[in-house]
This record gives C-alpha cells, structure tokens and sequence, in this order.
C-alpha cells in the first residue's frame, strides 16, 4: 500500500471509500451508511497516513492497532482495509452475506486482521485500553486508536474506561469521537445529550483536542498533537455530519441504519463521482 | 486414574480464594505474561498478595467489573494472560455481556475468577452470593468452567488454567474447604475425579459439596449402601465419559451442588445421563430461592445443602433404581 500525508490525495481515497461504502451496503440491502459516511475522513486518515502499519504483516508486533468501537460502521473498515491490502477487495459485495468475511459487525473469527470483534456499544475504549497497557508492558512503542460513536458514549462503561485511562496515563491510546449527532432513535440531543462534552472529557483527566472530522488536514494536526501527548490519553472530538457526502443522506436519521434503494444508490454515486 | 480410597480425613483446609491467591502469586513468578485486574476486591479475592509482588503487573480498576472484564479482553488480545477476579455475582453479573462479546465470541484467553460463590459466605447475605454463576458461565459459549473442591485442587487447577489458550471461568469459595487431595494429585482440565469406589449410587459433586459427597458416602456405607462419589472440577467440558459409566454401572445418581438446581451442574448432569445411560436422579442444591444472612454452617443446613441432604437424595434415587 501507499501511504501519503497529502491532504488531497487523501481526500480522494475518501471519495473513493464512499462509493465502496454505498455499494457494499445497497448490494447488502442492509446496514448502517450514515455512520460509515461521518467517519470515513478518519478511518482514511489513520490507515493511509497516521498509523503504522503493514498490511503484509497484519501481526507485526509493534503496529498501531485500530478499534472500531461503534462496529455497525464495519462497512467504512472493510473498505479501508482492502484498499490497503489487508483482505480481498473484490469480496466487500459480500457484506452480511452467508459465510461471507466481511459480517454484519466486526468478527476477528471471520477477518483476523481486525484487532477485535466489536458490535455491543461501549466497549472498544475498554478494550484499547487493554492493548494500550500491553503495549506498556512489552515497551512496545505502539500505538492504540479507537472510534466511538456519539451515541455509544452514553454506555457506563465508556466512562469507567476514562477514568481508568487517566488512572494508568495511557498516552498511547487515543480515541475519536465520530460527533455526528445523531443514533438511531433521533437526535443526540434529544436522546441524552453528551454536552458539554469537551469539558466532561477533560474532568475525566483527558487531553482534549476538537478537529473537523471532514477536514484532512485538521484530523492530521490533531493525531500529531495526540502523539506527542504525554501522560494522558487523548480524545479527539471529531465534528462530523451524519451521511456526509450524500445530499439526501446528510443528517437524517434515517439512513443509520437503512441500506439505500437501487435508486437512492445510484444517485448517492453520481453525487460521490 | 488414582486409585480410589474410601475413607477420607478431611481436615480443615483453606478457603479456595484463599488457594487461588497463593497459586497466582507462584504463578506470577513462573511467568511473566501473567497480569491479574481486580475491582476494589482485591483483600477478598486474595489477589492483593499478586499486586504485592508484581505491581506492574497488577491493574486495580475500581468498582467497575464491566471495564474490568474488556481491559482485561483488550490485554488477551496483545498475548497477555489476565486473571480478572471480583465477587462472583459481580464479575459474572455485572461483566456478563463484556464476557460474552470481548471474550467468548472472538475467544480470546482470559481466565475469570469469581470468588464468594454459593451461600457459604455466610452474613454479607444474598445480594453477595453467587448461586447463578455456574449457569452465567457455562452459557458463554467456548468458556472452560471450573469448580475446585479444596486448596490442592485449587492450586492445580490454577496452574492449568494459565495453560490452557482460552477463554475459562473459576468458581471459588469464601469458606474454610475441607482438604480431599494429596498435595501430589493429577488434575487435567475436563477429567473428573473419581474418590470412592461404589455399585449403589452415584454422588457427583463440585466445590464444596465434594466434602459433604464424601461424608454422605460413608453414612450410607454404614447402612450398607455402596455410594461412587466423582469430583467435577470441570464442570464446562462435562468428564461425560465418567458420568455415562457411573450411570450404567449405578444406575442411581445424585447431584449435589452449592447453587440453584434449575440451571447448575445437576441439569448438566442430567443430560449427559439422559443421552448415555437413563438413570434415577436426585438433585441436591438451592431451591428456586435466594439465601440469606447467618453464619455459613448454618445456611447450609437450612438450605438443604448437607451430607444428610446428600445421603437422603440417594435414598429416594435407590427406591426408583430400576431392577
């Protein structure tokens, strides 16, 4: 694979990454889009720049991992992690099929190269934590990134892994906060809302930086500002728009978990084209 | 297999969560991918003696078992062996789904230990005891579950455990157990252990029922009742093999367990009885309730949970025994 920091060629990659996602999930004729489409700059930011990693050798002791806490937007992950060479690309219109390796949410039994299987809220920053501190243990310089979903931080359980992260100091582990505003259900705002959510994250004893989730180049001064963080872990708060980059798909609630018709589809990639 | 004996001192020996926290320590020694993360428990688990020796090694997580249990999945993955250890009713309750989605399903190798199971904790009462967590356990499906009897098999089972690449529940007790083995007994993951010989009746048990089995045997020896007694310190895989020739060969089983009958070890039991080799069948445990306060010997007498419970239950096995 080719790794770039160029903001452009990156942004293309997203594009790309798009059309994969709407593909894969109108052949599927389920799936999450919106959620996939709000985190797709991210997901191409740390594979394709930030993260080091080697898609010949997924089980490189020392690679950054990635977690996708908010599993259901595997879809944006398997894109991602074809284009870079880890699985088969001509297999992602086999999503949520029978047998298929890419599942319905992340599943290492199906695809090892994942680090972990996710798909029940809450967890992934827990279990980056694990990896972070083992990483400590082996004097590993490794590095631990975990995408969670808005909605998902109103899990408990996100909030004991805060506190256990500022605890131990974990400055390898750096989470990104997918702020699309909207779960299944509606709005955040309306459901729980996470405000003010810069604050609780710092009385949690995190270092917090706040970026454009679109923006290339404002994802890539915030990881670089993440990893030289230290004694801290660092959540990135990513400002981002639900089903970014299709029009009828932008924030509506909808399309978290609705496959676009045939039509739907084929509009969503004249407008990514 | 070790040669049976019949008679059985059963002197007063440790607790078993005081056994596990000695085998953790000696085991961090041996080696050192093993971390252990304990949940503001750590006095009563006996993992704090771990903590003492190997504080780097030693993850205090606050009363919060469900991130106990994903920190210590997240440490499995990077090919550490974690011992996550809390009260049974928490680790298991509280961290059940993290068990199931961190742990069983990518099958990932955490061991799980939860101590104060059954009602033998005795005055803390019911809110503490765990009389579920055979069944919480052995529902994660890929779980190695298992249930030692007293300090030896503890420790034995302790060492193989970290051996074993998986994921693997432990139940410990809160009580003083009385001790069965000798210090140089075998224990293999899976394989049962058979104490007493006996053509009558079958009496299979695990923890602390072990004990009581064996007590029970040897009143029913007196009224000359010959009582097979099998230890299941593995009850997640079932020793099938042992059970199926119990059942053949007796004809009548009891089961005995310190936890509820709907869902425990006796169901388990059973249906390895049922697909092997039909048999009379008597289940001694707790009853479609929840214990409460007082001290350990006591509740287990009003709860049914005795070598007379045990020796009565084989009784009514024997009259239904089919000629």
């Amino acid at each position: 694979m080719q790794k770039t920091s160029n903001a452009a060629e990156l942004a293309a990659i997203a594009r790309r990454m798009r059309r994969e996602v709407i593909e894969m999930i109108t052949e599927a004729k389920s799936g999450h889009p919106g959620g996939s489409l709000s985190a797709t700059e991210i997901v191409v930011t740390l594979f394709f720049d930030v993260m080091r990693h080697d898609p010949s050798a997924p089980k490189w002791k020392d690679r950054d991992r990635f977690l996708l806490s908010k599993g259901h937007c595997c879809p944006i992950v398997y894109a991602v992690m074809a284009e870079c060479g880890y699985s088969p690309k001509d297999q992602l219109n086999t999503l949520r099929k029978l047998g298929s390796i890419y599942q319905g949410h992340p599943d290492v039994r199906f695809l090892p190269a994942l680090e972990a299987s996710t798909g029940s809220l809450g967890e992934g920053l827990s279990l980056a934590i694990g990896i972070g501190l083992a990483a400590r243990l082996n004097q590993s310089p490794s590095r631990t990134y975990v995408v969670l979903g808005d909605g998902e931080i109103q899990e408990g359980q996100i909030w004991e892994a805060a506190m256990f992260g500022a605890k131990y100091q974990l400055d390898n582990v750096c989470a990104v906060l997918d702020y699309n505003g909207i779960q299944l259900d509606g709005f955040v705002k309306d459901i729980m809302d996470l405000e003010p959510i810069e604050d609780k994250w710092r009385a949690f004893g995190w270092h917090v930086i706040k970026a454009d989730g679109h923006s290339i180049p404002s994802l890539q001064k915030a990881f670089g500002e993440a990893a030289v963080t230290k004694d801290k872990p660092t959540i990135i708060i990513a400002h981002t728009i639900k089903g970014k980059g299709v029009s009828f798909m932008e924030n509506n609630p909808k399309f978290h978990g609705m496959a676009p018709t045939r039509e739907e589809a084929a509009l969503a990639l004249q407008e990514l084209a | 297999m070790t040669p049976v004996r019949t008679k059985y001192e059963l002197k007063l020996g440790a607790a078993t969560r005081e056994a596990f926290g000695k085998a953790l320590a000696a085991l961090g020694e041996s080696n050192p991918n093993v971390v252990v993360l304990d949940a503001d428990l750590s006095k009563s688990t006996y993992t704090a003696e771990f903590g003492k020796k190997f504080p780097e090694r030693f993850f205090q997580c606050g009363i919060a078992e469900a991130n106990m249990v994903a920190i210590g999945a997240g440490l499995a993955t990077s090919g550490k062996i974690p011992f996550v250890s809390s009260f049974s009713a928490f680790v298991l309750n509280k961290g059940f789904e993290q068990l199931r989605v961190t742990a069983a399903f990518p099958r990932v190798n955490l061991k799980v230990v939860g101590t104060h199971s059954g009602i033998s904790i005795g005055e803390d009462g019911p809110s503490q005891m765990s009389i579920e967590d055979i069944s919480l356990a052995c529902s994660l499906a890929g779980f190695v579950v298992v249930c030692p009897a007293d300090e030896i098999s503890m420790k034995k089972l302790v060492e193989a455990s970290a051996a074993y690449d998986g994921p693997l529940f432990i139940r410990a007790g809160r009580a003083k157990a009385p001790v069965i083995y000798a210090p140089d007994q075998h224990f293999e993951i899976g394989r049962a252990i058979q104490l007493t010989d006996g053509g009558d009746v079958t009496l299979v048990a695990t923890g602390l029922m072990v004990a009581e089995s064996l007590r029970a045997a040897e009143a029913l020896e007196g009224e000359g009742i010959s009582a097979r007694v099998i230890d299941v310190h593995t009850i997640k895989p079932l020793d099938r093999e042992m059970i199926g020739l119990a059942a053949a060969e007796t004809g009548a089983i009891v089961v005995a367990e310190e936890h509820l009958v709907d869902c425990g070890l006796g169901v388990r039991v059973a249906q390895a009885v049922a697909e092997a080799h039909p048999a009379a069948m008597e289940f001694v445990g707790i009853q479609n309730t929840y214990a409460e306060s007082g001290p350990p010997d006591a509740l287990l007498d009003k709860y049914g949970l005795r070598a007379a419970n045990i020796a009565e239950a084989a009784r009514r096995a024997l009259k239904r025994k089919r000629p």
